[in-house]
Protein backbone atom coordinates (compact mmCIF):
# COMPACT_ATOMS: atom_id res chain seq x y z
CA UNK A 1 0.00 0.00 0.00
CA UNK A 2 2.85 2.37 0.84
CA UNK A 3 4.30 1.47 -2.56
CA UNK A 4 1.12 2.60 -4.24
CA UNK A 5 1.05 5.81 -2.19
CA UNK A 6 4.61 6.54 -3.26
CA UNK A 7 3.63 5.86 -6.87
CA UNK A 8 0.71 8.30 -6.67
CA UNK A 9 2.90 10.95 -5.07
CA UNK A 10 5.53 10.60 -7.78
CA UNK A 11 2.94 10.56 -10.54
CA UNK A 12 1.45 13.76 -9.08
CA UNK A 13 4.82 15.45 -9.21
CA UNK A 14 5.45 14.30 -12.77
CA UNK A 15 2.06 15.39 -14.03
CA UNK A 16 2.32 18.70 -12.20
CA UNK A 17 5.63 19.45 -13.83
CA UNK A 18 4.42 18.37 -17.28
CA UNK A 19 1.09 20.22 -16.99
CA UNK A 20 2.76 23.47 -16.11
CA UNK A 21 4.54 23.24 -19.45
CA UNK A 22 1.15 23.36 -21.13
CA UNK A 23 -0.53 26.29 -19.44
CA UNK A 24 -2.25 27.44 -22.64
CA UNK A 25 -3.93 24.10 -23.25
CA UNK A 26 -5.07 24.01 -19.63
CA UNK A 27 -6.73 27.39 -20.11
CA UNK A 28 -8.46 26.31 -23.33
CA UNK A 29 -9.62 23.14 -21.67
CA UNK A 30 -11.12 25.14 -18.79
CA UNK A 31 -12.83 27.55 -21.16
CA UNK A 32 -14.58 24.54 -22.72
CA UNK A 33 -15.72 23.39 -19.30
CA UNK A 34 -17.16 26.83 -18.58
CA UNK A 35 -18.74 27.54 -21.94
CA UNK A 36 -20.88 24.44 -22.26
CA UNK A 37 -22.86 24.84 -19.02
CA UNK A 38 -22.93 28.58 -19.59
CA UNK A 39 -24.72 28.12 -22.91
CA UNK A 40 -27.33 25.85 -21.33
CA UNK A 41 -27.68 28.27 -18.44
CA UNK A 42 -28.38 31.18 -20.77
CA UNK A 43 -30.82 29.15 -22.88
CA UNK A 44 -32.78 27.95 -19.84
CA UNK A 45 -32.74 31.38 -18.20
CA UNK A 46 -34.24 32.83 -21.36
CA UNK A 47 -36.87 30.11 -21.60
CA UNK A 48 -37.71 30.60 -17.95
CA UNK A 49 -37.93 34.40 -18.19
CA UNK A 50 -40.19 34.29 -21.23
CA UNK A 51 -42.29 31.56 -19.59
CA UNK A 52 -43.18 33.79 -16.62
CA UNK A 53 -40.12 33.21 -14.41
CA UNK A 54 -39.99 29.42 -14.14
CA UNK A 55 -39.94 26.07 -15.94
CA UNK A 56 -41.28 23.15 -13.93
CA UNK A 57 -39.92 23.58 -10.41
CA UNK A 58 -37.05 25.71 -11.60
CA UNK A 59 -36.95 29.50 -11.35
CA UNK A 60 -34.39 31.47 -13.35
CA UNK A 61 -32.14 31.64 -10.30
CA UNK A 62 -32.55 27.91 -9.64
CA UNK A 63 -31.24 27.31 -13.14
CA UNK A 64 -28.25 29.50 -12.38
CA UNK A 65 -27.52 27.50 -9.22
CA UNK A 66 -28.03 24.21 -11.03
CA UNK A 67 -25.70 24.92 -13.95
CA UNK A 68 -22.97 26.44 -11.81
CA UNK A 69 -22.84 23.30 -9.68
CA UNK A 70 -23.08 21.12 -12.81
CA UNK A 71 -20.12 23.01 -14.18
CA UNK A 72 -17.99 22.23 -11.13
CA UNK A 73 -19.12 18.62 -10.76
CA UNK A 74 -18.55 17.96 -14.45
CA UNK A 75 -15.10 19.47 -14.20
CA UNK A 76 -14.18 17.32 -11.21
CA UNK A 77 -15.49 14.08 -12.71
CA UNK A 78 -14.34 14.71 -16.28
CA UNK A 79 -11.85 12.35 -17.97
CA UNK A 80 -10.08 12.50 -21.32
CA UNK A 81 -9.00 8.90 -21.24
CA UNK A 82 -11.18 7.88 -24.19
CA UNK A 83 -9.22 10.15 -26.52
CA UNK A 84 -5.97 9.18 -24.91
CA UNK A 85 -6.32 5.44 -25.40
CA UNK A 86 -6.96 5.62 -29.10
CA UNK A 87 -3.67 7.47 -29.44
CA UNK A 88 -1.81 5.11 -27.14
CA UNK A 89 -2.87 1.98 -28.93
CA UNK A 90 -2.22 3.45 -32.35
CA UNK A 91 1.22 4.78 -31.46
CA UNK A 92 2.18 1.66 -29.54
CA UNK A 93 2.89 3.71 -26.42
CA UNK A 94 0.92 1.24 -24.38
CA UNK A 95 3.87 -1.14 -24.57
CA UNK A 96 5.76 0.76 -21.90
CA UNK A 97 2.75 0.69 -19.60
CA UNK A 98 2.51 -3.06 -20.09
CA UNK A 99 6.18 -3.56 -19.26
CA UNK A 100 5.71 -1.99 -15.85
CA UNK A 101 4.93 -4.07 -12.79
CA UNK A 102 1.89 -1.98 -11.86
CA UNK A 103 -1.61 -1.62 -13.29
CA UNK A 104 -1.65 1.34 -15.71
CA UNK A 105 -4.93 2.74 -14.33
CA UNK A 106 -3.04 4.06 -11.31
CA UNK A 107 -0.88 6.34 -13.40
CA UNK A 108 -3.98 7.54 -15.27
CA UNK A 109 -5.98 8.33 -12.13
CA UNK A 110 -3.04 10.14 -10.56
CA UNK A 111 -2.58 12.06 -13.78
CA UNK A 112 -6.24 13.08 -13.85
CA UNK A 113 -6.42 14.08 -10.20
CA UNK A 114 -3.25 16.15 -10.29
CA UNK A 115 -4.39 18.14 -13.29
CA UNK A 116 -7.69 18.80 -11.51
CA UNK A 117 -5.82 20.05 -8.47
CA UNK A 118 -4.17 22.64 -10.68
CA UNK A 119 -7.35 23.77 -12.40
CA UNK A 120 -9.93 23.54 -9.63
CA UNK A 121 -9.03 26.84 -7.89
CA UNK A 122 -9.52 28.65 -11.19
CA UNK A 123 -12.84 26.93 -11.80
CA UNK A 124 -14.03 27.97 -8.35
CA UNK A 125 -13.03 31.54 -9.09
CA UNK A 126 -14.91 31.47 -12.39
CA UNK A 127 -17.95 30.00 -10.64
CA UNK A 128 -17.80 32.82 -8.11
CA UNK A 129 -17.69 35.48 -10.83
CA UNK A 130 -20.56 33.82 -12.72
CA UNK A 131 -22.52 33.71 -9.48
CA UNK A 132 -22.15 37.49 -9.19
CA UNK A 133 -23.61 37.85 -12.68
CA UNK A 134 -26.41 35.24 -12.62
CA UNK A 135 -27.30 35.54 -8.91
CA UNK A 136 -28.24 31.92 -8.15
CA UNK A 137 -30.32 30.92 -5.15
CA UNK A 138 -28.94 28.13 -3.01
CA UNK A 139 -31.04 26.32 -0.46
CA UNK A 140 -28.20 24.57 1.32
CA UNK A 141 -29.22 21.75 3.63
CA UNK A 142 -26.31 21.00 6.02
CA UNK A 143 -26.58 17.18 6.05
CA UNK A 144 -26.97 17.11 2.26
CA UNK A 145 -24.01 19.39 1.76
CA UNK A 146 -21.99 17.03 3.98
CA UNK A 147 -23.11 14.03 1.94
CA UNK A 148 -22.13 15.87 -1.23
CA UNK A 149 -18.41 15.11 -0.84
CA UNK A 150 -18.63 11.31 -0.69
CA UNK A 151 -21.22 11.44 -3.48
CA UNK A 152 -18.85 13.53 -5.59
CA UNK A 153 -15.98 11.15 -4.91
CA UNK A 154 -18.11 8.15 -5.88
CA UNK A 155 -19.27 9.99 -8.99
CA UNK A 156 -15.66 10.61 -9.98
CA UNK A 157 -14.70 7.00 -9.35
CA UNK A 158 -17.70 5.67 -11.26
CA UNK A 159 -17.17 7.94 -14.22
CA UNK A 160 -13.47 7.12 -14.23
CA UNK A 161 -14.00 3.37 -14.18
CA UNK A 162 -16.68 3.48 -16.87
CA UNK A 163 -14.81 5.78 -19.22
CA UNK A 164 -11.55 3.87 -18.70
CA UNK A 165 -13.39 0.67 -19.62
CA UNK A 166 -14.97 2.30 -22.69
CA UNK A 167 -11.57 3.66 -23.69
CA UNK A 168 -10.38 0.08 -23.96
CA UNK A 169 -12.52 -0.42 -27.08
CA UNK A 170 -9.43 1.01 -28.75
CA UNK A 171 -7.99 -2.49 -28.43
CA UNK A 172 -10.61 -3.85 -30.79
CA UNK A 173 -11.17 -1.08 -33.27
CA UNK A 174 -9.12 1.79 -34.55
CA UNK A 175 -12.31 3.85 -34.96
CA UNK A 176 -13.27 4.55 -31.39
CA UNK A 177 -14.78 7.88 -32.45
CA UNK A 178 -18.19 6.28 -33.03
CA UNK A 179 -18.25 4.71 -29.58
CA UNK A 180 -17.18 7.98 -27.98
CA UNK A 181 -19.82 9.96 -29.83
CA UNK A 182 -22.64 7.66 -28.78
CA UNK A 183 -21.49 7.78 -25.20
CA UNK A 184 -21.17 11.57 -25.15
CA UNK A 185 -24.68 12.09 -26.50
CA UNK A 186 -26.13 9.71 -23.90
CA UNK A 187 -24.06 11.49 -21.26
CA UNK A 188 -25.32 14.92 -22.34
CA UNK A 189 -28.98 13.95 -21.96
CA UNK A 190 -28.93 11.40 -19.16
CA UNK A 191 -26.39 12.87 -16.77
CA UNK A 192 -28.24 16.17 -16.39
CA UNK A 193 -25.66 18.26 -18.20
CA UNK A 194 -28.10 19.71 -20.73
CA UNK A 195 -31.07 20.16 -18.42
CA UNK A 196 -32.10 19.02 -14.94
CA UNK A 197 -33.34 15.44 -15.12
CA UNK A 198 -36.55 16.36 -13.27
CA UNK A 199 -37.64 18.37 -16.33
CA UNK A 200 -37.43 15.33 -18.62
CA UNK A 201 -40.38 13.03 -19.34
CA UNK A 202 -40.73 9.94 -17.16
CA UNK A 203 -39.13 7.35 -19.52
CA UNK A 204 -35.92 9.37 -19.75
CA UNK A 205 -35.86 9.92 -16.00
CA UNK A 206 -36.20 6.18 -15.46
CA UNK A 207 -33.49 5.42 -18.00
CA UNK A 208 -31.11 7.88 -16.34
CA UNK A 209 -31.76 6.28 -12.95
CA UNK A 210 -31.34 2.67 -14.08
CA UNK A 211 -28.26 3.44 -16.16
CA UNK A 212 -25.13 4.80 -14.48
CA UNK A 213 -25.44 8.30 -16.00
CA UNK A 214 -27.34 10.07 -13.24
CA UNK A 215 -24.92 8.74 -10.65
CA UNK A 216 -21.91 10.16 -12.46
CA UNK A 217 -22.92 13.85 -12.51
CA UNK A 218 -26.51 14.74 -11.71
CA UNK A 219 -26.86 13.01 -8.34
CA UNK A 220 -24.21 14.98 -6.40
CA UNK A 221 -25.63 18.19 -7.88
CA UNK A 222 -29.17 17.34 -6.78
CA UNK A 223 -27.81 16.51 -3.35
CA UNK A 224 -25.88 19.76 -3.04
CA UNK A 225 -28.89 21.82 -4.08
CA UNK A 226 -30.98 20.23 -1.34
CA UNK A 227 -33.45 18.63 -3.74
CA UNK A 228 -33.34 15.17 -2.18
CA UNK A 229 -34.87 13.60 0.93
CA UNK A 230 -32.54 11.67 3.27
CA UNK A 231 -33.94 8.40 1.95
CA UNK A 232 -33.34 9.43 -1.69
CA UNK A 233 -29.81 10.47 -0.78
CA UNK A 234 -29.09 7.15 0.91
CA UNK A 235 -30.55 5.26 -2.06
CA UNK A 236 -28.41 7.35 -4.38
CA UNK A 237 -25.19 6.60 -2.51
CA UNK A 238 -26.11 2.92 -2.53
CA UNK A 239 -26.75 3.06 -6.27
CA UNK A 240 -23.36 4.70 -6.76
CA UNK A 241 -21.58 2.06 -4.69
CA UNK A 242 -23.38 -0.68 -6.62
CA UNK A 243 -22.42 0.82 -9.95
CA UNK A 244 -18.81 1.29 -8.87
CA UNK A 245 -18.76 -2.42 -8.04
CA UNK A 246 -20.24 -3.36 -11.42
CA UNK A 247 -17.91 -1.02 -13.28
CA UNK A 248 -14.90 -2.42 -11.41
CA UNK A 249 -15.75 -5.99 -12.40
CA UNK A 250 -16.40 -4.91 -16.00
CA UNK A 251 -13.10 -3.08 -16.14
CA UNK A 252 -11.18 -6.14 -15.01
CA UNK A 253 -12.87 -8.38 -17.56
CA UNK A 254 -12.48 -5.96 -20.45
CA UNK A 255 -8.88 -5.11 -19.53
CA UNK A 256 -7.87 -8.75 -19.49
CA UNK A 257 -9.58 -9.42 -22.80
CA UNK A 258 -8.14 -6.24 -24.30
CA UNK A 259 -4.58 -7.07 -23.33
CA UNK A 260 -5.05 -10.50 -24.85
CA UNK A 261 -6.11 -8.90 -28.12
CA UNK A 262 -3.30 -6.34 -28.01
CA UNK A 263 -0.73 -9.03 -27.41
CA UNK A 264 -2.16 -11.13 -30.24
CA UNK A 265 -2.20 -8.45 -32.90
CA UNK A 266 1.06 -6.73 -32.18
CA UNK A 267 2.23 -4.17 -29.73
CA UNK B 1 24.73 -27.06 -15.25
CA UNK B 2 22.22 -24.50 -14.06
CA UNK B 3 18.97 -23.87 -15.86
CA UNK B 4 19.15 -21.42 -18.73
CA UNK B 5 17.92 -17.90 -18.00
CA UNK B 6 16.06 -17.79 -21.28
CA UNK B 7 14.56 -20.87 -22.81
CA UNK B 8 12.56 -20.87 -26.02
CA UNK B 9 11.15 -23.94 -27.64
CA UNK B 10 9.58 -24.00 -31.09
CA UNK B 11 8.12 -20.52 -30.73
CA UNK B 12 5.65 -19.36 -33.37
CA UNK B 13 3.93 -16.06 -33.96
CA UNK B 14 1.43 -15.70 -36.75
CA UNK B 15 -0.08 -12.29 -37.43
CA UNK B 16 -3.52 -12.25 -39.02
CA UNK B 17 -3.50 -9.38 -41.47
CA UNK B 18 -6.60 -8.23 -43.31
CA UNK B 19 -5.99 -7.30 -46.89
CA UNK B 20 -8.00 -5.91 -49.74
CA UNK B 21 -7.55 -4.54 -53.21
CA UNK B 22 -7.50 -0.80 -53.60
CA UNK B 23 -10.58 1.03 -54.90
CA UNK B 24 -14.10 1.79 -53.76
CA UNK B 25 -15.65 -1.49 -54.87
CA UNK B 26 -13.10 -3.47 -52.93
CA UNK B 27 -13.66 -1.24 -49.92
CA UNK B 28 -17.40 -2.00 -50.03
CA UNK B 29 -16.77 -5.69 -50.47
CA UNK B 30 -14.53 -5.68 -47.46
CA UNK B 31 -17.47 -4.46 -45.37
CA UNK B 32 -19.19 -7.76 -45.98
CA UNK B 33 -16.30 -10.10 -46.23
CA UNK B 34 -12.78 -9.56 -45.02
CA UNK B 35 -9.96 -11.37 -46.67
CA UNK B 36 -7.34 -12.21 -44.12
CA UNK B 37 -3.91 -13.60 -44.54
CA UNK B 38 -1.76 -15.39 -42.01
CA UNK B 39 1.70 -13.94 -41.87
CA UNK B 40 4.16 -16.03 -39.90
CA UNK B 41 6.53 -13.54 -38.24
CA UNK B 42 8.29 -16.11 -36.10
CA UNK B 43 8.23 -19.62 -37.46
CA UNK B 44 9.54 -22.12 -34.94
CA UNK B 45 12.46 -20.64 -33.06
CA UNK B 46 14.29 -22.40 -30.24
CA UNK B 47 17.29 -21.27 -28.25
CA UNK B 48 18.64 -21.09 -24.72
CA UNK B 49 20.62 -18.31 -23.07
CA UNK B 50 22.67 -18.84 -19.93
CA UNK B 51 23.14 -16.36 -17.12
CA UNK B 52 25.53 -13.57 -17.98
CA UNK B 53 25.62 -14.19 -21.72
CA UNK B 54 25.59 -11.27 -24.15
CA UNK B 55 24.08 -12.46 -27.39
CA UNK B 56 23.59 -10.62 -30.66
CA UNK B 57 20.28 -11.25 -32.33
CA UNK B 58 20.67 -10.63 -36.04
CA UNK B 59 18.51 -10.66 -39.11
CA UNK B 60 17.32 -8.34 -41.86
CA UNK B 61 14.30 -6.07 -41.36
CA UNK B 62 11.15 -8.10 -40.92
CA UNK B 63 13.03 -11.25 -39.91
CA UNK B 64 11.08 -11.50 -36.63
CA UNK B 65 13.66 -10.09 -34.21
CA UNK B 66 11.43 -7.46 -32.62
CA UNK B 67 8.49 -9.87 -32.48
CA UNK B 68 10.68 -12.37 -30.63
CA UNK B 69 11.93 -9.71 -28.19
CA UNK B 70 8.34 -8.62 -27.54
CA UNK B 71 7.32 -12.19 -26.78
CA UNK B 72 10.30 -12.57 -24.45
CA UNK B 73 9.35 -9.42 -22.58
CA UNK B 74 5.70 -10.36 -22.33
CA UNK B 75 4.20 -7.82 -24.75
CA UNK B 76 3.14 -10.44 -27.27
CA UNK B 77 1.46 -13.75 -26.84
CA UNK B 78 2.93 -16.45 -29.10
CA UNK B 79 0.66 -18.39 -31.42
CA UNK B 80 2.38 -21.64 -30.42
CA UNK B 81 5.41 -22.92 -28.61
CA UNK B 82 6.69 -22.29 -25.14
CA UNK B 83 9.35 -20.36 -23.36
CA UNK B 84 10.53 -19.16 -19.99
CA UNK B 85 12.59 -16.21 -18.85
CA UNK B 86 14.04 -16.48 -15.33
CA UNK B 87 11.62 -19.34 -14.81
CA UNK B 88 8.55 -17.22 -15.62
CA UNK B 89 6.32 -17.52 -18.65
CA UNK B 90 6.79 -13.99 -20.03
CA UNK B 91 3.37 -13.50 -21.59
CA UNK B 92 1.67 -14.09 -18.25
CA UNK B 93 3.23 -10.74 -17.32
CA UNK B 94 3.59 -11.50 -13.62
CA UNK B 95 4.72 -8.50 -11.61
CA UNK B 96 7.72 -10.36 -10.20
CA UNK B 97 8.84 -11.13 -13.74
CA UNK B 98 8.39 -7.55 -14.99
CA UNK B 99 10.44 -6.27 -12.06
CA UNK B 100 13.41 -8.36 -13.16
CA UNK B 101 13.58 -7.60 -16.88
CA UNK B 102 13.73 -4.60 -19.14
CA UNK B 103 13.17 -3.83 -22.81
CA UNK B 104 14.88 -0.88 -24.44
CA UNK B 105 13.48 0.11 -27.79
CA UNK B 106 15.77 2.42 -29.72
CA UNK B 107 12.91 4.00 -31.60
CA UNK B 108 10.50 4.57 -28.74
CA UNK B 109 10.82 6.57 -25.58
CA UNK B 110 9.43 6.07 -22.14
CA UNK B 111 10.79 9.30 -20.67
CA UNK B 112 8.27 12.08 -20.20
CA UNK B 113 9.06 14.59 -22.91
CA UNK B 114 8.52 17.85 -21.07
CA UNK B 115 10.27 17.28 -17.79
CA UNK B 116 13.86 16.50 -16.78
CA UNK B 117 14.93 12.86 -17.03
CA UNK B 118 15.59 12.83 -13.28
CA UNK B 119 11.84 13.25 -12.65
CA UNK B 120 11.09 10.28 -14.89
CA UNK B 121 13.74 8.30 -13.01
CA UNK B 122 11.99 9.12 -9.73
CA UNK B 123 8.75 7.88 -11.22
CA UNK B 124 10.43 4.60 -12.19
CA UNK B 125 11.80 4.29 -8.67
CA UNK B 126 8.22 4.40 -7.40
CA UNK B 127 6.89 2.09 -10.13
CA UNK B 128 9.53 -0.56 -9.51
CA UNK B 129 9.50 0.04 -5.76
CA UNK B 130 13.26 0.42 -5.61
CA UNK B 131 14.44 1.04 -2.04
CA UNK B 132 15.89 4.53 -1.68
CA UNK B 133 19.52 3.52 -0.96
CA UNK B 134 19.58 1.08 -3.89
CA UNK B 135 18.11 3.75 -6.14
CA UNK B 136 20.70 6.31 -5.08
CA UNK B 137 23.56 3.91 -5.60
CA UNK B 138 22.33 2.74 -8.99
CA UNK B 139 21.61 6.29 -10.10
CA UNK B 140 25.10 7.46 -9.23
CA UNK B 141 26.66 4.44 -10.96
CA UNK B 142 24.63 5.01 -14.09
CA UNK B 143 25.31 8.73 -14.00
CA UNK B 144 28.98 7.93 -13.78
CA UNK B 145 29.15 5.25 -16.47
CA UNK B 146 26.95 7.06 -18.98
CA UNK B 147 28.17 10.55 -18.11
CA UNK B 148 24.65 11.75 -17.40
CA UNK B 149 25.60 14.48 -14.93
CA UNK B 150 24.77 17.58 -16.96
CA UNK B 151 21.76 15.94 -18.69
CA UNK B 152 19.61 14.93 -15.76
CA UNK B 153 18.10 18.31 -15.02
CA UNK B 154 17.31 19.39 -18.56
CA UNK B 155 13.86 18.78 -20.05
CA UNK B 156 14.10 15.64 -22.19
CA UNK B 157 12.90 17.47 -25.28
CA UNK B 158 16.04 19.66 -25.15
CA UNK B 159 18.40 16.67 -25.30
CA UNK B 160 20.06 15.42 -28.45
CA UNK B 161 19.16 11.98 -29.77
CA UNK B 162 22.25 10.41 -28.26
CA UNK B 163 21.81 12.13 -24.91
CA UNK B 164 18.21 11.02 -24.81
CA UNK B 165 19.15 7.44 -25.60
CA UNK B 166 21.62 7.41 -22.72
CA UNK B 167 18.87 8.62 -20.40
CA UNK B 168 16.43 6.04 -21.84
CA UNK B 169 18.90 3.26 -21.13
CA UNK B 170 19.53 4.54 -17.61
CA UNK B 171 15.78 4.74 -16.94
CA UNK B 172 15.38 1.17 -18.13
CA UNK B 173 18.15 -0.15 -15.89
CA UNK B 174 17.44 1.66 -12.60
CA UNK B 175 15.69 -1.37 -11.18
CA UNK B 176 18.79 -3.40 -12.06
CA UNK B 177 17.11 -6.02 -14.27
CA UNK B 178 18.79 -9.41 -14.56
CA UNK B 179 17.64 -9.79 -18.14
CA UNK B 180 18.02 -6.93 -20.61
CA UNK B 181 16.45 -6.90 -24.06
CA UNK B 182 17.68 -4.20 -26.39
CA UNK B 183 16.10 -3.50 -29.75
CA UNK B 184 18.41 -1.33 -31.84
CA UNK B 185 19.79 0.64 -28.90
CA UNK B 186 22.30 2.53 -31.03
CA UNK B 187 20.13 3.33 -34.02
CA UNK B 188 20.74 6.78 -35.45
CA UNK B 189 23.62 7.55 -33.08
CA UNK B 190 27.04 8.77 -34.10
CA UNK B 191 30.08 6.53 -33.83
CA UNK B 192 31.35 7.98 -30.56
CA UNK B 193 27.97 7.65 -28.88
CA UNK B 194 27.58 4.11 -30.22
CA UNK B 195 30.93 3.19 -28.73
CA UNK B 196 30.03 4.73 -25.38
CA UNK B 197 26.80 2.79 -25.17
CA UNK B 198 28.61 -0.40 -26.16
CA UNK B 199 31.22 0.08 -23.45
CA UNK B 200 28.47 0.76 -20.97
CA UNK B 201 26.49 -2.37 -21.84
CA UNK B 202 29.54 -4.53 -21.52
CA UNK B 203 30.32 -2.95 -18.15
CA UNK B 204 26.72 -3.48 -16.97
CA UNK B 205 26.97 -7.12 -17.98
CA UNK B 206 30.28 -7.53 -16.17
CA UNK B 207 29.20 -5.78 -12.99
CA UNK B 208 25.79 -7.35 -12.48
CA UNK B 209 26.11 -10.60 -14.40
CA UNK B 210 23.03 -9.62 -16.40
CA UNK B 211 21.95 -11.60 -19.42
CA UNK B 212 21.70 -9.40 -22.50
CA UNK B 213 20.04 -10.09 -25.84
CA UNK B 214 20.38 -7.29 -28.34
CA UNK B 215 19.52 -6.59 -31.94
CA UNK B 216 21.52 -4.15 -33.97
CA UNK B 217 22.19 -3.32 -37.54
CA UNK B 218 25.65 -2.10 -36.60
CA UNK B 219 28.06 -4.99 -36.77
CA UNK B 220 30.51 -3.04 -34.65
CA UNK B 221 28.04 -3.37 -31.75
CA UNK B 222 27.86 -7.10 -32.22
CA UNK B 223 31.60 -7.62 -32.66
CA UNK B 224 32.40 -5.59 -29.57
CA UNK B 225 29.78 -7.10 -27.29
CA UNK B 226 28.77 -10.56 -28.37
CA UNK B 227 30.75 -13.71 -28.60
CA UNK B 228 27.63 -15.57 -29.55
CA UNK B 229 25.14 -14.60 -32.23
CA UNK B 230 21.74 -15.89 -33.21
CA UNK B 231 20.73 -15.20 -36.79
CA UNK B 232 17.14 -15.42 -37.97
CA UNK B 233 15.59 -14.87 -41.36
CA UNK B 234 11.93 -15.16 -42.38
CA UNK B 235 11.17 -16.12 -38.79
CA UNK B 236 13.48 -19.13 -38.82
CA UNK B 237 16.75 -19.79 -37.10
CA UNK B 238 19.68 -19.68 -39.52
CA UNK B 239 22.58 -19.83 -37.16
CA UNK B 240 23.26 -20.01 -33.44
CA UNK B 241 26.83 -20.08 -32.28
CA UNK B 242 30.11 -18.20 -31.99
CA UNK B 243 30.55 -15.16 -34.16
CA UNK B 244 33.81 -16.59 -35.49
CA UNK B 245 32.05 -19.81 -36.54
CA UNK B 246 29.49 -17.74 -38.40
CA UNK B 247 32.27 -16.21 -40.41
CA UNK B 248 33.81 -19.61 -41.07
CA UNK B 249 30.58 -21.12 -42.12
CA UNK B 250 29.21 -18.42 -44.35
CA UNK B 251 32.27 -17.22 -46.19
CA UNK B 252 33.35 -19.00 -49.25
CA UNK B 253 36.28 -16.59 -49.70
CA UNK B 254 39.26 -15.23 -47.88
CA UNK B 255 41.04 -12.01 -48.51
CA UNK B 256 44.78 -12.09 -49.17
CA UNK B 257 46.63 -8.80 -48.90
CA UNK B 258 49.99 -9.15 -50.58
CA UNK B 259 52.63 -6.42 -50.83
CA UNK B 260 54.90 -6.18 -53.80
CA UNK B 261 57.19 -3.40 -55.02
CA UNK B 262 54.49 -1.81 -57.19
CA UNK B 263 51.13 -2.39 -58.87
CA UNK B 264 52.59 -3.47 -62.25
CA UNK B 265 52.42 -7.24 -61.72
CA UNK B 266 49.40 -9.09 -63.12
CA UNK B 267 47.94 -11.27 -60.35
CA UNK B 268 44.79 -12.39 -62.13
CA UNK B 269 45.92 -15.97 -62.31
CA UNK B 270 45.98 -16.12 -58.48
CA UNK B 271 42.49 -14.79 -57.70
CA UNK B 272 40.14 -11.81 -58.09
CA UNK B 273 42.07 -8.60 -57.72
CA UNK B 274 39.86 -6.34 -55.65
CA UNK B 275 42.26 -3.40 -55.52
CA UNK B 276 45.87 -2.33 -55.54
CA UNK B 277 47.23 0.59 -53.63
CA UNK B 278 50.96 1.44 -53.74
CA UNK B 279 51.94 -2.14 -54.37
CA UNK B 280 49.51 -3.55 -51.83
CA UNK B 281 47.17 -5.95 -53.65
CA UNK B 282 43.90 -7.18 -52.21
CA UNK B 283 42.93 -10.56 -53.62
CA UNK B 284 39.78 -12.58 -53.10
CA UNK B 285 40.26 -16.32 -53.29
CA UNK B 286 38.02 -19.30 -52.61
CA UNK B 287 38.55 -20.46 -49.02
CA UNK B 288 39.64 -23.96 -49.97
CA UNK B 289 42.42 -22.62 -52.18
CA UNK B 290 43.82 -20.10 -49.71
CA UNK B 291 46.79 -22.21 -48.65
CA UNK B 292 47.64 -23.19 -52.19
CA UNK B 293 47.43 -19.62 -53.54
CA UNK B 294 49.51 -18.28 -50.65
CA UNK B 295 52.17 -20.89 -51.35
CA UNK B 296 52.25 -19.99 -55.04
CA UNK B 297 52.43 -16.25 -54.33
CA UNK B 298 55.36 -16.71 -51.99
CA UNK B 299 57.14 -19.04 -54.40
CA UNK B 300 56.57 -17.03 -57.60
CA UNK B 301 56.88 -13.39 -56.54
CA UNK B 302 59.16 -11.10 -54.52
CA UNK B 303 56.65 -10.75 -51.70
CA UNK B 304 57.41 -8.05 -49.11
CA UNK B 305 54.44 -8.82 -46.84
CA UNK B 306 51.44 -11.14 -46.93
CA UNK B 307 48.28 -11.21 -44.84
CA UNK B 308 45.33 -13.62 -44.96
CA UNK B 309 42.07 -12.19 -43.62
CA UNK B 310 38.41 -13.02 -43.26
CA UNK B 311 36.18 -10.63 -45.13
CA UNK B 312 34.58 -7.88 -43.01
CA UNK B 313 31.71 -9.04 -40.85
CA UNK B 314 29.22 -6.81 -42.68
CA UNK B 315 29.97 -8.67 -45.86
CA UNK B 316 29.51 -12.01 -44.15
CA UNK B 317 26.17 -11.02 -42.70
CA UNK B 318 25.02 -9.71 -46.02
CA UNK B 319 25.88 -13.02 -47.58
CA UNK B 320 24.04 -14.89 -44.81
CA UNK B 321 20.87 -12.90 -45.46
CA UNK B 322 21.18 -13.39 -49.20
CA UNK B 323 21.78 -17.11 -49.02
CA UNK B 324 19.17 -17.95 -46.49
CA UNK B 325 19.66 -21.35 -44.90
CA UNK B 326 23.14 -22.81 -45.51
Amino acid sequence: MSGLRDLYAQQFKTTFAAMLQYRASLVIWMIGHVLEPLVYLIVWSTVSTTGGGSVGDYTTRDFAAYFLVIMLVNHVTYTWIMYEYEYRVREGNLSFALLRPVHPIHADIADNVSSKLITLPFMLLIAFILALIFRPTFAIVPWAAAAFLPALLLAFLLRYLIEWTLALTAFWTTRVGAVNQTYFVAMLFLSGQMAPLSLFPMPIKIAATILPFRWMVSFPVELFLGQLTPVEAAEGILAQVLWVGIAFVLLRIVWRAGVRVYSAVGA
Amino acid sequence: MTDPVIHLHDLHKIYVVSERESGILAALQSLLHRETENVPAVDGISFDLNAGEVVGFLGPNGAGKTTTLKMLSGLLHPTAGDGTVLGYVPWKREKEFLRRITLVMGQRNQLVWDIPALDSFELNRAIYRIPAPDYQRMLSELTDLLELGPLLRKPVRNLSLGERMKCEIAAALLHRPQVVFLDEPTIGLDVTMQRRIRTFLSEYNRRYGATILLTSHYMADVEALCRRVIVIHHGRLLFDGDLSDLVQRFTAHKTIVVRLADCQTDLHSYGDVVSCDEGSFTLRVPKAQTAHVTERLLADLPVIDLLVEDPPIEEVIERVFEQGAP
